[in-house]
């Protein structure tokens, strides 16, 4: 009744390979055809950054603000923890009572880092 | 359930007895790539005038009306405009990472548009971690903007790729969580396995109440990952004038444009296929004649039907709320709905293990 493997290729890295260019295909063709019918013409001050035509005061690719670096810290503590989940929910059935004594554990081990940044404060945005 | 797999069995028996099987292989591929070009584009176009349609009657006006019967070419003809316009070549960025930007997001869309459970028989990546690959190349996407906006060079460009870093990272989190919670109830993470997981009833029915937390989760953040509606402020245009693709002209700011409406189309999809059951019609335990009457719509129509129908409540979203500002939006991430789907996880574990789930 529910049958898999489009055109029988049982090979889904070919066919995630196939969508992967496509992308590129897609992006390429398009680009290329605007190159074909679009207009170009040369002018100095085209080439200047958004806004006004004025040259931009200072670097641009310049520090930025560390807040976005703390949620990234975080976010990436916590991407693995989903990461690790996985397994676990798919198994979840079968593991039983050792499987979930041993995820509380690690739940609340991660529970605790996120209370900790919240006391902390790091989820405050300054 | 009619299974269109008779199609392509029959396209690929017939190829068979013209050629050797590795040529029968690559030109399968040839097919399934244009295939999927032609969907993306025609999707991306349909999504661009279902949007401004539903804009427009959400403001009482009446949308696009001129460009062929009501306004149905009038995306084709927006798409031609952005193909005739130049792209202009700046002289203060990074050119590499500035042409792979595009790259990274388009690549990102169409491998998650290729896991989608199209229809019966109609699938075609089918890993066994179906739903994690589509969460990991998902995430793709989030490269392409920061490296739009870094290789700018332009200070509005950087602050809008931070601020859109920061959010679809952050609601990233969400979004595998509520997964997360849906392949505890599945006990499977390929797509087709989930799909047929739901034969009976739809998981927001078999779930009941962590499903529905879930789903209304998911849709937060999946609102949030597409950069749209009250959470669009990396491109908020009073202030960035256009966030990360500022300096994006012509066909190379049209693929973010296609890249947004196809992950609209893909946020939704996702949703159907967790929540609504992918292609499987709707099933009702002890309604016979009912559900066989269902089983004769067509598959590839429930699945793209229930993907645009939620796709129209995040378009309603972006029309109804105002704009968050950044620290709103991360303590409705961080404060809120973690905290919630982690309780709500926990909830689903209970109710599997009691087994409490219809």
């Amino acid at each position: 009744m529910i049958t898999s493997a489009i055109f029988g290729i049982e090979n889904n890295g070919l066919l995630a390979i196939t969508a992967l260019l496509t992308g590129v295909a897609l992006v390429g063709l398009a680009l290329w055809i605007a190159k074909l019918i679009s207009p170009s013409s040369f002018n100095p001050q085209k080439g200047e950054a958004y806004e006004c035509g004025i040259p931009t005061r200072g670097e641009s690719m310049s520090q930025f603000k560390v807040g976005y670096y703390l949620f990234a810290i975080l976010f990436l503590m916590f991407d693995v923890e989903t990461v690790f989940l996985f397994p676990w929910a798919v198994r979840m059935r079968e593991l039983g009572v050792n499987g979930l004594l041993s995820i509380a554990v690690f739940f609340g081990i991660l529970v605790l880092g996120l209370v900790y940044a919240w006391r902390k404060g790091a989820l405050e945005w300054k | 359930m009619q299974d269109l797999s008779f199609i392509t069995e029959w396209i690929d028996s017939s190829l068979r007895a013209l050629m050797p099987g590795w040529l029968t292989v690559t030109v399968e591929c040839l097919l399934i790539g244009v295939g999927l070009l032609l969907v993306y584009a025609l999707l991306a176009l349909f999504y661009i005038y279902y949007e401004r349609k539903v804009c427009a009657a959400f403001q009482c006006r009446l949308g696009p009306n001129r460009v062929g019967p009501w306004g149905l070419l009038q995306s084709f003809a927006d798409m031609f405009k952005m193909l005739i316009k130049e792209i202009i070549h700046l002289n203060h960025i990074d050119r590499f990472l500035f042409a792979l930007a595009p790259y990274l997001v388009i690549i990102a869309s169409m491998l998650a548009f290729a896991v989608l459970p199209w229809g019966n028989g109609i699938q075609i990546i089918n890993f066994n971690i179906g739903i994690f690959f589509l969460i990991a190349v998902s995430s793709i996407g989030v490269l392409g903007i920061l490296l739009a906006g870094w290789s700018s060079n332009n200070k509005y460009t950087l602050i809008g790729s931070l601020r859109s870093g920061a959010q679809m990272v952050s609601y990233e989190l969400s979004i595998g969580l509520s997964v997360i919670t849906m392949v505890c109830l599945a006990g499977t993470m390929s797509v087709e396995g989930i799909v047929a997981e739901q034969q009976d009833l739809w998981f927001i029915f078999k779930g009941h109440i962590p499903a529905i937390i879930a789903f209304v989760i998911y849709m937060i953040a999946g609102t949030a990952e597409t950069n749209r509606g009250p959470f669009d402020l990396p491109e908020a245009e009073s202030e960035l004038t256009a966030g990360y693709h500022t300096e994006y002209s012509g066909m190379h700011f049209g693929f973010f444009y296609l890249a947004e409406y196809l992950n609209l189309f893909i946020v939704s999809g996702v949703a159907a296929l967790l929540f609504f059951g992918g292609w499987m019609p709707l099933h009702i335990p002890g309604w016979e004649a009912f559900n066989y009457i269902m089983d004769y719509i067509p598959s590839v129509v429930w699945f793209v039907g229930k993907a645009i129908v939620l796709s129209f409540i995040i378009i309603w979203f972006k029309w109804t709320f105002p704009r968050l500002r950044i620290d709103q939006l991360l303590a409705l991430e961080w404060k809120y709905l973690l905290p919630i789907n982690l309780v709500n996880l926990v909830l689903m574990v209970l109710i599997i293990v009691f087994n409490w789930h219809f």
